[in-house]
């Protein structure tokens, strides 16, 4: 054995220090896994019954508005109510059109760097806080199937952009009040805000980051990347706010067109 | 001035059980100050490591309530009331009572392959600011370990030691590997050897370091994403090929420069 061989060799064993317990911690650290479980289990079970509804996710010409669901945008079947198609429709369809878009977000709020810190911790509890032993005996974290598939994040990141520019154009499209012109009205506001905040949250992301500049050597020699590494960084520091933020609003704004496409309320005008 | 109860771990290789000491705690003190006290009064034997006081040197590791903190930078008032618990780290084996055998990881640092330069150009190596600034974060750390030890991948999990190099280690391949004059190329190593994959990013190196280095998200995630760029990314991949760049393997990183 050479002497680099002899110094790499990691020594296993050893007794270690302190109490055999769970975690010797004090405070409340099980807050943080519940508030998580939580939320994302609210998210899970209403944007499930949400995409098998496929009904009331678009207010039409007929109350002078146009206004689509962001879970059924692009409407992509042949069955969606007119208005919401984009021109293009997948005859053979005939599930709810929620179901083909709907696997973009899944797949990249599923992959992204911050949700898989909150669910590792939340429901696999590996671990479930900072020096909270793991629940789990064994453990091989990203290296095999299915895990080492979280590597397919960036994929996600630019089918998730596409749908950020579809979204985007359906805010645009909120303002147009077919028969009466142009104008603003909650549901444009509503709209607008989900298109940004979805915006922020991808911009933030930690794989575009790397893509704009972070893969480089050498910012020198890469003035324009090191500019856009240099915009999406503090972006970048508030991933997880911008992560939160656009999936409960995401929500509302289902929830917002779905109360007003079934008439239970009436989108006000605002100018 | 009040008293406070100190629930310190003694013991060795051999076992320990937790000691409490109630003793006299002053306005602005830290931890070690109190543990200081007890080693001057009522327990001369307690073995607990420490140089500079001032959170420089990351001598004092321990975990304070359960929580990896470095002792003299933890200040007592800080803490809730009632007793504070003491105990050693709880991922390396313990020597004596707050004192761990730490070799773990210099071994893991005899593993990093040095830095590479190229051959010297006229005129000396040119550095430009904005390539200096991004790897200064990571030259703050201390080396304390605490990010090592909360790690969960070999604190709960001691058969993946071999083969996990841990934060600290990432972060200084993470250096390397943004430096714009290094010519090695560790990524296949990362992968295969240092386990950077067994990395589930729960972000807990970051919440302990006492630098508020931000290691999940300025070294780790950026070193997985460019081990997406060797290994699981068909376009960079068609990219190397149309190029002609050859893949390095995981043994082609040199360990020493060549003299």
């Amino acid at each position: 054995m050479t002497a680099l061989e002899s110094a790499t060799k990691v020594q296993l064993g050893g007794v270690r220090g302190g109490p055999d317990e769970t975690t010797l911690r004090q405070d409340r650290w099980w807050i943080q896994p519940v508030v998580t479980v939580s939320i994302l289990t609210a998210f899970v079970i209403y944007s499930t019954w949400a995409a098998f509804q496929n009904k009331y996710y678009y207010v039409g010409a007929n109350v002078h508005r146009d206004l689509v669901s962001p879970f059924y945008s692009p409407c992509l079947a042949r069955s969606c109510v007119a208005g919401s198609k984009i021109g293009f429709a997948l005859g053979w369809w005939t599930w709810s059109p929620a179901l083909i878009i709907l696997i973009v977000p899944l797949g990249f709020r599923l992959t992204c760097y911050y949700y898989r810190r909150s669910y590792y911790r939340a429901f696999w509890w590996s671990p479930p806080s900072c020096a909270v032993a793991d629940a789990h005996g064994s453990y091989s974290g990203e290296t095999r199937f299915p895990l080492i598939m979280q590597n397919a994040h960036r994929y996600f990141f630019f089918l998730g952009l596409i749908l950020n520019v579809l979204l985007s154009y359906d805010a645009i499209r909120a303002f147009r009040q077919p028969g009466l012109g142009w104008g603003v009205t909650v549901g444009t506001v509503v709209l607008v805000t989900n298109a940004t905040l979805l915006w922020l949250y991808s911009l933030s992301c930690h794989s575009c980051r790397h893509l704009c500049g972070g893969q480089v050597r050498s910012f020198r020699e890469h003035p324009l990347r090191y500019r856009f590494w240099k915009f999406v960084t503090p972006l970048n520091a508030k991933h997880m706010n911008f992560a939160w933020a656009s999936l409960i609003f995401v929500a509302l704004t289902d929830v917002y067109v779905r109360l007003v496409a079934s008439g239970a309320l009436t989108d006000y005008k605002i100018f | 001035m009040a008293n406070v109860t100190m629930r310190v771990w003694r013991g060795d290789g051999d076992g320990g059980e937790f000691e409490s000491f109630t003793l006299e705690q002053n306005e602005g003190e830290v931890v070690l100050d109190l543990i200081h006290r007890i080693q001057a009064t009522e327990a001369p034997d307690l073995a607990c490591r420490w140089n500079c006081k001032a959170g420089k040197c990351g001598s004092c590791s321990a975990e304070i309530n359960g929580k990896p903190r470095l002792m003299c930078m933890t200040r007592m008032d800080s803490l809730p009331e009632g007793p504070v618990t003491v105990t050693p780290m709880k991922a390396f084996p313990i020597i004596r009572d707050l004192v761990t055998d730490v070799s773990f990881n210099y071994v893991q640092a005899a593993k990093v392959p040095a830095f590479l330069p190229p051959p010297m150009p006229e005129g000396g190596y040119r550095m430009f600011q904005e390539d200096v600034e991004r790897g200064q974060e990571f030259r703050k750390c201390i080396e304390c370990f605490l990010c090592q030890d909360v790690c969960h991948v070999i604190r709960d999990h001691e058969d993946n030691k071999p083969h996990y190099a841990g934060p600290r280690f990432f972060i200084r391949y993470a250096e390397l590997e943004m430096h714009p004059l290094d010519q090695n190329d560790r990524r296949d190593l990362i992968r295969e050897e240092m386990g950077l994959g067994y990395c589930n990013i729960t972000k807990c190196c970051t919440e302990v370091c006492p630098e508020h280095i931000k290691i999940t998200d300025n070294a780790i995630i950026p070193l997985k994403e460019r081990i997406v760029d060797a290994h699981y990314d068909p376009v960079a991949w068609l990219g190397r090929k149309i190029r002609r760049k050859p893949k390095t393997s995981a043994t082609d990183a040199v360990v020493q420069p060549a003299p």
